[in-house]
């Protein structure tokens, strides 16, 4: 006795082509898997762990890939206080990653110094390097940087990939297009 | 009581150089009167009297009054449970005191801290660079002459500072029996 049972992904019915423009593969592909670079200075370097853990988990987005490495990373988390002192690190840190790149300032003290209204910290960290995404809360909830990430996502979703490419390949004369 | 005990023998061994403890809310202070003599003072506490673990050096700026400085060792007998305190006036033309990095090992990083906030100098101490700030960082932010906000400053390839806007702060509380929101930390301006 045969049993005919189709369990799964059946190429012969639903087939094997999906069409769409490559500028919406490529951001499809990049957005899905941004990998951030953690960096934690402060208590919000805390509750970013929260959000790499069980509970929140940031592998749905495709972005629990935590790189300890900026060339290996594509989103700068900067999750705490920065002091002048470490202001210099951050930026080189920042430099050392490939572009695209996109920074979220979590918290209010990456935002704007928060509290710290001193001699001794940075009013923001903006003040050194482009930030894509501000997060309020002091720390923020771990939701409020997983709606970051989303809101991060969401830019590159827009983002025409291939003909900024393009346009880079042009401006260097690398490409004969 | 051990620790009266062991001020008293110190004011035997010295003389007049220290004072006649003082108690306050069950803590004894010394003070001597020559800062010269204070690795010679903390020796002896810590070699005849037992105090042999230094718990923390902290400074005080007396700002507008002379001798500027004040500092203050923090001794601890475990044997006993004891603690000592010594304080020792330092004046802003000298800013300088023999380091105590002799007696106790760990006084090391007590004095580079505040030698990087106050500019206080501790004579004989071998590595005597800034701990919190970086190395070219030209002021003493722990003095009270110095401006919370900060003072603009440029260290190329190492760090730069600015003022940071107080934006009507600082922020203070107010003694109140008022619930936590009354309470909380605001911009009060002196009327």
């Amino acid at each position: 006795m045969q049993t005919q049972s189709e369990i799964g992904y059946n190429s012969k019915i639903e087939g094997d082509v999906v069409i769409t423009r490559i500028d919406a593969a490529l951001a499809w592909f990049q957005k899905n898997s941004v990998w951030p670079m953690p960096m934690g200075l402060a208590c919000c370097g805390i509750e970013l762990m929260a959000v790499g853990a069980s509970r929140f988990d940031i592998s749905r987005f495709g972005s629990e890939v935590m790189r300890f490495s900026p060339r290996q990373s594509d989103c700068m988390i900067v999750a705490g206080t920065v002091t002048y002192k470490m202001a210099g690190f951050v930026k080189r840190i920042y430099d050392q990653m490939l572009a695209p790149k996109w920074v979220i300032a979590m918290g209010a003290c990456a935002s704007t110094g928060g509290m710290y209204r001193s001699y001794a910290v940075l009013q923001g960290v903006d003040h050194i390097i482009p930030v894509d995404v501000y997060v309020s809360g002091c720390p923020p909830r771990p939701e409020a940087v997983l709606d970051a990430l989303i809101k991060i996502q969401n830019q590159i979703g827009k983002e025409p990939i291939l003909s900024k490419l393009n346009l880079v390949a042009k401006l260097t004369g690398s490409s004969k297009s | 009581m051990f620790t009266l005990d062991s001020a008293h023998q110190l004011k035997a061994k010295f003389g007049d150089l220290i004072s006649e403890p003082a108690e306050f809310r069950g803590e004894i202070t010394v003070k001597l009167a020559d800062a010269e003599q204070i690795a010679e003072v903390c020796g002896f506490a810590k070699m005849k009297l037992g105090f042999e673990y230094l718990v923390d050096i902290s400074s005080v700026d007396n700002y507008g009054e002379d001798p500027r400085w004040t500092v203050v060792y923090d001794l601890r007998n475990l044997t006993n449970n004891a603690e000592l305190r010594i304080k020792t006036d330092v004046s802003e033309e000298k800013s300088e005191l023999p380091s105590v990095l002799g007696v106790w090992a760990t006084s090391n990083w007590h004095e580079r801290e505040i030698y990087d906030m106050m500019g206080i100098r501790f004579r004989g101490h071998p590595d005597l660079r800034r701990i919190l700030m970086w190395e070219g960082y030209p002021y003493f932010p722990l003095r009270k002459d110095f401006p919370l906000a900060g003072k603009p400053t440029n260290v190329p390839e190492v760090a730069f500072t600015e003022i940071s806007p107080m934006e009507g702060g600082p922020f203070v509380t107010l003694p109140s029996s008022g619930d936590a929101v009354s309470r909380e930390p605001r911009v009060r301006n002196p009327e």
